[in-house]
């Protein structure tokens, strides 16, 4: 394919300086992300994978190595609006309802009020929040809110959905639910996706690779295809494929974790 | 089950009820008739509120009982000023024990209807008041107590009736001019300079140390120099309700503008948005709890401020120029009728203030 990466970093190094000593939270990070993928970042904590998703956000510079989003810097494509980021909690703003929440990005981005309408019942609509548009989001579930919270992120049209343990918080009856709604969201928007999670069944249900990191220093222990094909109910878990993937991850995580401390 | 539940009001009521009977008559203008009356009213109601009633017919016996027996004391100082015996007080001590029965079944009763409880929270706290003034006019005047020392409080409503003109006019000059103006240009700056010190850091490095000096100036060190600056009229005292209000506003904000979480920050980053559209669409309402603290501490210090500040020299008007003078002169009954006007001005500002913040901060765990 002739068709450039949507991500692409070369040998990326990030060292934290903190008051005692210095913190190697990436080593030496090669990784390209196609556009349409759907790709999870794995591994214990401490690995990096939420610093590496950070970076491409430009929410961390690194120290060294090259990275480039959408054929430009992360900076240039965060002011562009490129990627949508949705955070291990909702971070909706206590004293907007659910439609002005959706609304901030696009107020930000000077959008005028009827584009802004139109965009807020869509993505709603997107995420099942329809009728919710008038709630604080004090009123909702922690799975609803999480849900706005995405609805916000796709709100500003972006090519991209960066998500850091999105339903970390969650419980696992909700957080099925959640996935199911992200793959049927992934099918239709066609978006890449890039997913930072610790749970192993999370990834393998969700993904087209899995990057699996090990820590100290935070580096990519082996990456992992993941081609269940784009239909997967959620029962898909029990079948001897998905089990073959997942044992095929965790044997990954095995590996790159040192038990030496 | 039987017809009578005892409680511990009411037998401390019948008790003193029935001490008061060795103490008739209750002062020299009160005849043993109207004494008795009292404890008999004080007896009954006692004994009625013991019985299995409804808590509706038991809080109309006891308002009634209480009320009435409290009137008739009072009644029977007219002429009487320190003559009242011990059976007087223990009657008052009677009434008032039913009060408080009054008040405890008011408060244990439960209603569905929102009016019906809003009317109860209201009632409850009015009672609290109108016994506080009860025992106080009671017990100055059956006492004897010396009018300097303490006057009763109908002498101070006497005085505040008779003298609403002289207390308009200070609370024009204290509250409207002072207070009003220095409470808005000190709280207002200290609000700009916050903000602008959260822009430019080198401005809060060197404005916050500089700010807790002045907050640590005592008030008497400043009255009488912005006297000196800026004469003796209201603008001297504004300008120390300025230098009073400035620094807590300045704190308080710079507090609520740093309390902002860093996934909400790194999410605005996310979006692009430029330092005034972070401050205005997300450090400002996080700040807002701060802000009305400041507020509120804010509306007490420029009262006490302006009204210190006007013992340090200012035209004959004004409620501090009215307080310290008319102690001079032994009215206490007018230095009282003032610092009533000063309770209900300060309550009545921070009420406002406390509603404001409700409307404004409607969403903060402690008001969802």
């Amino acid at each position: 394919m002739s068709t450039l990466p949507v991500i692409s970093a070369k040998n990326l190094d990030l060292v934290f300086q903190t008051g005692d000593g210095s913190v190697h939270a990436l080593s030496d990070i090669t990784l390209d992300i196609e556009k349409g993928e759907f790709v999870s970042l794995i591994g214990p904590s401490g690995c990096g994978k939420t610093t590496l998703l950070r970076v491409i956000a430009d929410l961390e510079k690194p120290t060294s190595g090259e990275i480039s989003v959408n054929g430009t810097t992360p900076e240039k494509a965060r002011l562009d609006g490129a990627y949508g980021y949705v955070f291990q909690q909702a971070a909706l703003f206590p004293w907007r309802t659910i439609a002005k929440n959706v609304a901030l990005p696009l107020e930000i981005m000077g959008l005028p009020a009827e584009e802004r309408t139109s965009r807020i019942k869509r993505n709603l609509d997107l995420v099942n929040l329809t009728g919710f548009e008038k709630k604080f989001p004090w009123q909702l579930s922690g799975g609803m809110q999480q849900r706005a919270s995405i609805a916000r992120a796709l709100a500003v049209e972006p090519d991209m959905l960066l998500m850091d343990e999105p339903f970390g918080a969650l419980d696992e009856i909700v957080r099925d639910h959640l996935n199911a709604e992200l793959l049927k969201l992934w099918a239709t928007t066609q978006k890449t996706i890039v997913f930072v999670t610790h749970s192993i069944p999370e990834a393998v249900y969700l993904s087209t690779k899995i990057v699996v990191m090990s820590p100290r220093p935070g580096r990519i222990h082996e990456i992992i295809d993941c081609d269940l094909g784009a239909d997967r109910p959620l029962d898909i878990r029990e079948t001897p494929e998905f089990l073959k993937i997942a044992h095929q991850v965790r044997d990954g995580l095995r590996e790159g974790h040192s038990y030496d401390e | 089950m039987s017809a009578v539940r005892p409680n511990w009001q009411a037998l401390a009521a019948l008790v003193t009820g029935l001490i008061s009977l060795a103490g008739l008559p209750f002062t020299a203008t009160m005849g043993t008739g109207a004494s008795l009356l009292v404890t008999a009213i004080v007896l009954v109601a006692a004994i009625l509120s013991m019985l299995k009633l409804r808590p509706v017919a038991q809080a109309i016996i006891l308002a009634v009982a209480s009320h009435f027996a409290a009137w008739l004391l009072i009644g029977g100082l007219a002429d009487a000023f320190g003559t009242a015996g011990f059976g007087y007080f223990a009657a008052l001590a009677a009434s008032w024990l039913l009060a408080w029965r009054l008040v405890t079944v008011l408060s244990e009763m439960k209603f569905i209807a929102p009016v019906a409880k809003r009317t109860i929270a209201l009632i409850v706290p009015a009672i609290f008041g109108i016994w506080i003034l009860i025992l106080w006019e009671a017990l100055t005047r059956g006492a004897g107590v010396p009018f300097v020392l303490l006057p009763p409080p109908s002498s101070i409503g006497a005085r505040i009736v008779t003298s609403t003109n002289i207390l308009a006019a200070d609370f024009v000059q204290t509250v409207v001019k002072a207070v009003l103006v220095g409470y808005i240009i000190g709280t207002f700056s200290g609000f700009l300079v916050a903000v602008m010190a959260d822009r430019f850091r080198f401005l809060a490095a060197g404005l916050l140390p500089v700010g807790n000096m002045v907050a640590a100036l005592p008030m008497i060190g400043i009255a009488p120099i912005m006297v000196i600056w800026f004469g003796f009229d209201w603008q001297s005292k504004a300008a120390v309700v300025v230098v009073m209000t400035f620094f807590p506003m300045l704190v308080n904000t710079l507090a609520g503008l740093a309390a902002t979480g860093h996934m909400e920050r790194d999410l605005m980053r996310t979006y692009g948005a430029g330092h005034w559209q972070v401050l205005a669409k997300l450090r400002l309402p996080v700040a807002m709890p701060f802000i009305f603290n400041a507020l509120k501490i804010n509306s007490t210090l420029a009262l006490i401020g302006a009204i210190v500040a006007e013992f340090f020299g200012t035209p004959v008007v004004g409620m501090g120029f009215r307080i310290s003078t008319e102690v001079g002169r032994m009215n206490l009954d007018m230095v009282w009728a003032e610092i009533a006007l000063a309770a209900v001005v300060g309550s009545l500002f921070y009420g406002l203030l406390a509603l404001a913040e409700r409307i404004v901060t409607f969403w903060h765990p402690s008001y969802r």
